[in-house]
């Protein structure tokens, strides 16, 4: 919980020096609660008094970096339960398990880390491979993270295995280096596995049985009192409900009573034995509170829809996405297809092409800059006027692409079309549906499927 | 040991408890269901009760819908447009209820008339004993008129009537009212609008226990933020007292998860995006899912893979952490 301006207030020195560039303590005080300034502006601040601050302002939830490089990922660093109180901020890692024993490991590293799908204009790719000790001995274990990691070049890793011997093994041979998880210290060998965290600097996974917060809270204060720092809570949960309850009570303890000793990302293995069950809970885990999560599963149309949902899920509220304004062909369009317009607020883009796709009838869209707002709010804030919309169709080269000159404009604009066909010579401009979900009805019934 | 305090919120509010379809008073249904009544957040068990799993629906569509997607049409394969036929393949398929779509009476699909859309339903009603929900076709004049004409002819069988908007409630909520019937309120993607609905159709007679909500479906890639923050925010307002947002949800996933690219393409999709036939079920189990974390009381979906799934996934949620 960040202190408040009256909270700092009382730590500093009171003297009104006015040496940090403000008239007093207090209206200092004020501006470092809203972060406007910095406590080191204030030369007179006492040891005690920083530390203070330093805790109280620290996030309640730490920010945790999973592996190095490239395609290391951020977790943590999470202030809300619900996302419109604010927003989601660090999107969680998914992670697919893999077992050391496993003859197509190298395989299924590549595929892993090769993994790419693109949406909104956006690269999603999958962020991780655990590596799960089963069978063999250290040696062994070693041999299939060192394998992996040639076949996964820079793919962030999770070591899992319950023998710290095996884990150094792999640790020394090149993983370490690449500052992969360590999965997981338990009430029965913390302290071999934080001295391993600790000696190689690599973030630990403290593990409990059954979603118990109080054993994971003992955990990790033994874990901390050995000097490792960069936690994250595996509650130990095997089914949906046991799921959510534990990690909903983690994030209320981490945001909403301070407790330091979960202020740390929550990892969940959402594996099950069918792809489609582990989709079930991967999803759940992704809306609520997970900071890992790990499937089994590589199944490309459950990873798409996962990596789509954190997208979602973790888009900030307050800033209307916006889609690339251009031209979107939907289905095969050709010179004989309808030309419509709408503005470039991801939810109405989704809404008409959602609706135009749905109609069967190929084509064209036209999404014009509003800045992101949708038709009406557009057009109240010029944004989305005639002359917006005559410049988008001429820079958009659609004249090339159809042998017709006919504009469909949104019914919420209908007002809009005889200055539109003043500012585009030629075109003669139709007025389409108010709604998106009348599109369909008017494509069929003006544009004959 | 460390001591923890579990933090449990003390909600004052609950949702409505509703119950579709009746087996008295004009009403022939073998079963019912209700949804509804939880006094807490979904599935936290530790904190309050949830005395009704979600309910799963299926659609069921009147004519033959040749514009659906691939795998749906292939997956129902021959009773495709035998609603009633339909009907009875979904309920062996774990739908708790039907979702009947009167699309045929739309201009577009066919233009049946009131008298075709009451043949069907009582083509359904025969053949299932499950509750119904009644869509009309999506366009306001044959709405109004095949929903009334609906209403009369299964009087007291407990039917939830759709769409209910600000544009035609009066309508169907005066339909629902005389004949013993429920309604579903939908407003876009608006708590505010949600509310609004919800007091102008309680104004008019129709008690809340008759009154589905439906915030607004976006799918997973879609807009399903939004429809999911919105369904949050309602359920939060439910919780803590408001009692004109808390009506029992209902979403119409299948039909929108179905309906986008994701849930079509077959074999000019990208590789990274699997098969069609796993990734649309992949497509509408991880909207419905998403949604069933928001609140979700009723799930319309379209495919029987997903009904698996949902079905697997809320029984299991509702045996509580």
């Amino acid at each position: 919980m960040a202190p408040t301006g009256l909270e700092i207030y009382k730590l500093l020195p009171k003297t009104n020096c006015k040496e940090c560039g403000f008239p007093t303590c207090l209206a200092f005080a004020m501006k470092l609660a809203q972060k406007g300034t910095e406590l080191d502006n204030c030369p007179y601040v006492s040891d005690e008094a920083r530390a203070a601050l330093d805790a109280a302002s620290a996030p309640p939830i730490k920010l945790v970096v999973v592996g190095s490089g490239e395609r290391a990922f951020e977790i943590g660093n999470e202030v809300v339960l619900f996302r419109h109180e604010k927003t989601f901020y660090h999107q969680p890692g998914l992670v697919v398990r893999v077992r050391s024993d496993d003859p197509r490991l190298a395989e299924l590293a590549g595929r892993v880390a090769g993994y790419e799908v693109e949406r909104v204009g956006m690269k999603l790719r999958l962020d991780g491979l655990a590596v799960e000790h089963s069978g063999g001995d250290a040696a062994a274990y070693a041999a299939a993270v060192a394998a992996a990691r040639a076949a996964a070049p820079g793919l962030p890793l999770v070591l899992m295995s319950s023998d710290p011997v095996a884990l150094e093994a792999a640790l020394v041979t090149g993983a370490a280096a690449e500052r992969p998880l360590i999965h997981a210290a338990t009430a029965a060998d913390w302290q071999a596995m934080a001295a391993l965290a600790k000696k190689h600097a690599c973030p630990l996974a403290i593990r409990a049985e059954g979603g118990d917060p109080a054993a994971l809270a003992e955990l990790s204060e033994s874990v901390r009192g050995a000097g490792v720092d960069d936690l994250i809570l595996d509650p130990g949960t095997a089914t949906l409900p046991a799921d959510l309850a534990a990690f909903t009570q983690l994030r209320r303890l981490a945001l909403k009573k301070g407790a330091r000793t979960l202020g740390f990302p929550i990892l969940a293995v959402s594996a099950a034995a069918s792809w489609q069950a582990e989709l079930a809970r991967a999803t759940q885990a992704i809306c609520k509170y997970a900071g890992i999560v790990v499937i089994d599963h590589l199944e490309p149309g459950a990873i798409y829809a996962l990596l789509t949902l954190r997208q979602n899920i973790y888009t900030d509220p307050q800033k209307p996405i916006q889609v690339e304004p251009k031209l979107y062909e939907i289905g095969v369009a050709g010179p004989d297809s309808p030309v419509l317009i709408t503005t470039n607020f991801s939810l109405t883009y989704f809404s008409v092409s959602g609706e135009v796709e749905g109609a069967g009838v190929p084509a064209w869209l036209l999404v014009a800059d509003s800045d992101g707002q949708s038709v009406l709010t557009g057009w109240a804030a010029g944004k989305f006027d005639a002359e917006k919309i005559a410049k988008t169709v001429k820079d958009s080269g659609i004249a090339d692409k159809v042998s017709h000159r006919k504009l469909v404009i949104p019914g919420h604009v209908a007002g809009l079309s005889g200055e539109v066909e003043e500012e585009l010579p030629g075109w003669q401009v139709m007025v389409g549906p108010r709604d998106a979900v009348d599109i369909p009805s008017y494509l069929r019934t003006v544009w004959g499927a | 040991m460390t001591a923890i305090d579990i933090p449990v919120e003390k909600w004052s509010g609950a949702v409505r408890e509703v119950t579709l379809g009746s087996s008295d008073g004009g009403g022939t249904r073998g079963s019912t269901v209700t949804v509804g009544g939880e006094t807490t957040l979904p599935f936290l068990s530790f904190e309050g009760t949830l005395p009704h799993r979600p309910a799963l629906a299926v659609e069921v569509v009147d004519v033959r819908p040749d514009d659906w997607s691939a795998e749906l049409r292939d997956v129902w394969g021959d009773v495709n447009g035998d609603a009633a036929a339909w009907a009875q393949r979904a309920v062996e398929a774990g739908a708790d209820l039907i979702a009947l779509k009167l699309r045929g009476c739309h201009p577009d699909f066919g233009d049946l008339g009131s008298d075709d859309a009451v043949r069907t339903v009582d083509r359904v009603l025969a053949a299932v004993g499950v509750p119904l929900v009644v869509y009309g076709p999506g366009t306001a004049d044959k709405d109004n008129e095949v929903l009334v004409a609906v209403a009369e002819k299964t009087k007291g069988e407990q039917l939830a009537l759709g769409l209910c908007e600000e544009k035609n409630y009066r309508t169907i909520v005066a339909a629902a009212l005389g004949n013993g019937h429920l309604v579903i309120a939908q407003t876009p993607i608006d708590v505010n609008l949600a509310k609004q609905l919800n007091i102008l159709i309680s104004d008019m007679g129709l008690p809340l226990e008759r009154v589905l909500m439906d915030p607004n479906t976006g799918a997973l890639g879609y807009g399903l933020e939004y429809t999911y923050s919105v369904m949050e925010r309602l359920r939060l307002a439910a919780l803590m007292g408001d009692t004109m947002t808390q009506q029992p949800m209902i979403c119409t996933v299948g039909e929108e998860a179905w309906r986008q690219k994701e849930g079509r393409a077959a074999n000019d999709a990208p590789a990274a995006w699997g098969a069609l036939a796993e990734r649309g079920v992949a497509w509408e189990v991880a909207t419905a899912m998403t949604l069933v974390e928001a609140g979700a009381d009723i799930l319309v979906l379209r495919h029987p893979g997903s009904v698996a799934v949902l079905r697997e996934a809320l029984d299991d949620l509702a045996k509580g952490a």
